[in-house]
């Protein structure tokens, strides 16, 4: 079992811990907290498997900006605590759905890709990614732009007291 | 490393989004397993992008536009959520009926 392999083993586990947290703590600002320490392990997988620029984007959007976002929503609605307040009545049905989703898929998964492996080699720079942005995918670099500012545009007209 | 177990990595947070997306009747929290499922499509992307090791590396560029696309639906997200309690002075799910008969 080489390096990485040991370090992938520990992030699955973290990661797969603090999510199942994040769908079942009875606190609304703790699940919030698992979901930072979630997306901070998948960061950590994507610096692992040599995504050098996503893994910090990944921080950056998601833990900095995202989560703030979420406490921001939490602060401003008054979330009740208690499992009856945050959670339904179709708890037992929803884990069958999750479980049937998750056999179907790991089944499928290893029938097709069982034995093969990652040549992690090398780590994509940032320069790459940008040569890349920049050039091939240009235009969908700017669609995804004018998404983001109709999105920004129409969440304070939503958002706004008139 | 194995490509399998990367994906299973995925497979197992995306169907924990599975359940919290169905379980949960608080919106915010409905929210967050949203994210926890665009994650787990982003953790394939890269899996597979450093699977097949191409030089324009797509599989990140996509993942970042997942990022990108992640960032606005929470945005717009918490936007219709916040009018829903200052409207309804409640966010949970099973009572914003309108639509429903």
């Amino acid at each position: 079992m080489s390096g990485q392999e040991v370090f992938f083993a520990a992030i699955m586990v973290v990661s797969g811990i603090s999510g199942a947290l994040v769908v079942s703590s009875r606190n609304v600002v703790h699940a919030a907290l698992f979901l930072v320490a979630t997306l901070g392990a998948i960061a950590a997988l994507f610096l692992l498997l040599g995504a050098e620029f996503v893994g910090w984007t990944q921080i950056l959007i998601y833990v900095g900006a995202i989560v703030v976002l979420l406490l921001f929503g939490i602060m401003l609605t008054r979330a009740p605590m208690g499992r009856m307040a945050l959670d339904n009545q179709k708890r037992v049905s929803a884990a069958v759905v999750a479980a049937g989703t998750f056999g179907v898929l790991t089944w499928l998964i290893w029938d097709a890709f069982g034995d093969e492996r990652i040549p992690l080699k090398q780590v994509v720079r940032t320069k790459e990614i940008g040569a890349s942005l920049f050039d091939r995918f240009v235009l969908p670099f700017e669609a995804i732009s004018v998404l983001l500012l109709a999105a920004l545009v129409g969440a304070i007209v939503l958002a706004r007291k008139d | 490393m194995n490509l399998a177990w990367v994906l299973t990595l995925g497979a197992l947070l995306f169907s924990i989004g599975i359940y919290g997306v169905i379980a949960r009747r608080n919106a915010v929290l409905v929210l967050m397993s949203i994210e926890l499922m665009l994650n787990a499509v982003n953790i394939n992307l890269i899996a597979f992008g450093s699977w097949f090791q191409d030089k324009l590396a797509v599989g990140q560029i996509f993942a970042l536009f997942i990022i990108a696309i992640a960032a606005a639906e929470v945005g717009i997200g918490l936007a219709i959520v916040l009018m829903i309690f200052r409207n309804r002075e409640t966010i949970n799910l099973d009572e914003v009926d309108l639509l429903k008969w």
